[in-house]
């Protein structure tokens, strides 16, 4: 118990008052989203905002996974998605190191140059990124979009493998060199295990941001059979209606990577496992 | 197994000299112990003699053959880090035997190994743990243990027992020095703390700003310190030094009273005077060589200090032996005994007659 909750049974109240609201606020839209998925298409514009469908169909699945270009869509997702955030990681804990053990000729020039990549709308750079694929013959391509998402994402990764590796004790390194190591080993075997929770964290925010990018796909990719998913929910979309039920559908099963992968890499997650290392 | 030799060697970090000119000689076996103010240097000394850190100029040499350039690992030197610098994700035993696991000695031989040196530090039944779920103390002696399993050529200590409380210090500063006498081997020992360095030194290295001010062991330095800043370094309570002007017998102090200083040269070049508060004896006023009035005085059980006013000097501190009844208002002579006073000339050397 918490010196605060004991000070006064109102203010633990509201503390979880404040906490349930926040929550149900958060997780609202994605109820919704769920809620249209398994509701029955001829019940979704007579029950409108009820909370609860009267009935319950997994139509829209089947119809999505069996009857759609879903699949592909997914799998090209999948592709562009785990390629970027493996690329990117790798590029980035080697970089990220670089800024945090060395210093090096032009180190500030670089890490300034890497903010201000940061600060352009995307959609100035839309044009000259179309032309420059283009060129390269890369249009239509799962590698067009790797390259790009590697490339956007490489900066925010790099200051934030940074950041780990900063967070790693010199000393431990040191120690390790010491002890006969040569820097890579050094690397390899001591600071490498205690990096996995940012690798982690770093694969996690990169997989994410790719596997929900639509700009750059939509403008880069127009064949049906190189669609990322993103792009591919919009073909619900028609002139004449959107196909409310089957969209919500794709959209819950566009969920389930993203969670698998953070569950997958979440005991990365969880800090702590430098403690013990030097005198804290 | 290992004579370090240091010539000339220079430290830079861009323009700031943190080092200069450093000669240095430490015999094979010897307990060099390193101490200075903070921010003298004293780390970056020894990383140097690590290897992890480049040396600016300057040799450094181990039996006579030049180390500047070789890797940390090629030099055959283990080093005990203040933060101790324990492998956080391996377990006591691995964080012992890693070195032998880089060097990929055979399994069996690794473990007998650890296995000895744990029981040697008393950590047989902590082998399995991480270095998160282990002590203060503990976590020091893996560190030492890491050290000693890998039979290095010399040991480096850079203020091992500054993160632990005053008796674990004392226990430890034992075990340092039982483990030099049993492995015979060269260390180099940073530390603040006086008695530290006096007690496990065969020479003290005194640096200060960058250069060594005095190399020497306990006593020398205690007895013969070579400037001023050495011989408010060294000794504690820390020296009193008041000004005076010199002359040809000797030095009068600013109260008028000469001391006479047969056994010293150079008197009248003479500006200031040292003298240790345990140098000072306590006699009935008007006796001795200086009228003095107790300010506060501090009973140890073994010693009593008394810091004292004195008339036309200002503050100095006294330290006896046993308990003295005095108490703070008291008025008292002091003697100065003259054979114990260290004279200095302005730019702070001690005069001396050469031994
Ligand atoms: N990377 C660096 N760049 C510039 N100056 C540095 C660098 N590292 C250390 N210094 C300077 O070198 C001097 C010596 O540092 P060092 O760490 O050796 O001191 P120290 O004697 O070990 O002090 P302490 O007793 O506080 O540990 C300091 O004045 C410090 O500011
Ligand atoms: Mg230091």
């Amino acid at each position: 118990m918490s010196v605060a909750a004991r000070r006064h049974p109102a203010l633990t109240i509201g503390k979880y008052a404040a906490l349930a609201f926040y929550l149900a606020f958060a997780l609202f839209p994605l109820y919704w989203l769920l809620k249209i998925a398994i509701t029955p298409d001829a019940l979704i514009y007579s029950e409108g905002t009820r909370l609860f469908p009267s009935a319950v169909s997994f139509d829209n699945f089947r119809t999505v996974v069996f009857q759609t270009d879903f699949l592909a869509y997914f799998g090209n997702s999948l592709t562009v998605s785990l390629a970027t955030a493996a690329i990117t990681t790798l590029i980035a804990a080697a970089a990220g190191y670089a800024f945090s053990r060395f210093d090096f000729m032009g180190k500030r020039i670089i890490i300034a140059l890497m903010l201000i990549t940061q600060m352009f709308p995307l959609l100035m750079i839309i044009a000259p990124i179309y032309r420059i694929v283009g060129q390269l013959g890369l249009l239509n391509s799962l590698t067009s979009l790797i390259i790009v998402y590697t490339a956007f994402n490489i900066p925010f990764a790099t200051f934030l493998m940074q950041s780990f590796f900063d967070g790693i004790p010199k000393d431990l390194e040191e120690a390790a060199m010491m002890d006969g190591c040569s820097r890579f080993q050094a690397l390899r075997k001591v600071v490498f295990p205690l990096t996995l929770p940012g690798l982690g964290a770093t694969l996690g925010f990169v997989f994410t941001a790719a596997w929900s990018e639509l700009l750059f796909a939509l403008m880069l990719i127009s064949k049906n059979d190189a669609m990322t998913f993103p792009v591919g929910l919009l073909t619900f979309v028609s002139k004449f209606s959107v196909d409310w039920g089957q969209m919500m559908a794709a959209g819950v099963l566009a969920l389930i990577p993203s969670c698998l992968f953070f569950i997958f890499i979440q005991r990365y997650l969880v800090q702590g496992l430098t403690s013990g290392a030097v005198k804290g | 197994m290992a004579r370090i030799e240091l010539r000339d060697v220079v430290k830079r970090y861009g323009a700031v000299e943190v080092l200069r000119d450093i000669n240095l000689d430490i015999t094979d076996g010897e307990f060099i112990v390193l101490v200075g103010p903070s921010g003298c240097g004293k780390s970056t000394l020894l990383r140097m003699i690590a290897g992890l850190e480049p040396i600016t100029a300057g040799d450094f040499l181990i039996d006579g053959a030049r180390m500047n350039d070789l890797r940390p690992r090629d030099r055959d030197i283990a080093m005990v880090f203040q933060s101790y610098a324990l492998y956080p994700h391996m377990d006591v035993a691995r964080n012992m035997g890693f070195s032998m696991e880089i060097r990929k000695d055979p399994t069996e031989e690794r473990k007998n190994k650890v296995a000895q040196a744990a029981a040697t530090l008393g950590l047989s039944a902590l082998t399995d743990r991480l270095p998160k779920a282990l002590s203060g103390g503990q976590r020091q002696r893996v560190a030492m243990g890491r050290a000693i399993i890998r039979d290095p050529r010399a040991f480096l200590f850079d203020e091992p027992l500054s993160n632990l409380d005053a008796a674990l210090r004392v226990e430890m500063r034992l075990e340092i020095a039982r483990l030099h006498q049993k492995l015979g081997a060269t260390m180099i020992y940073v530390t603040h703390d006086q008695v530290e360095a006096l007690t496990l030194a065969d020479r003290i290295v005194v640096l200060n700003g960058g250069d060594i001010q005095q190399v020497g062991g306990p006593l020398d330095l205690y007895e013969r310190p070579a400037n001023k800043f050495v011989a408010q370094f060294i000794g504690s309570p820390t020296m009193n030094v008041v000004p005076v002007s010199g002359t040809e017998a000797g030095v009068t102090i600013a109260n008028g009273k000469t001391i006479a200083l047969p056994h010293l040269p150079d008197t009248q070049q003479a500006v200031e005077m040292g003298i240790r508060p345990e140098h000072l004896d306590v006699v009935d006023p008007g006796a001795g060589d200086l009228n003095a009035v107790a300010d506060v005085v501090e009973h140890l059980g073994s010693d009593t200090n008394i810091y004292v006013k004195v008339d036309g000097v200002g503050p100095l501190m006294v330290r006896k032996h046993g308990n003295i009844p005095a108490k703070s208002g008291d008025r008292l002579g002091l003697r100065v005994r003259s054979e114990k006073v260290h004279i200095f000339a302005p730019d702070g050397t001690a005069l001396r007659r050469a031994a």
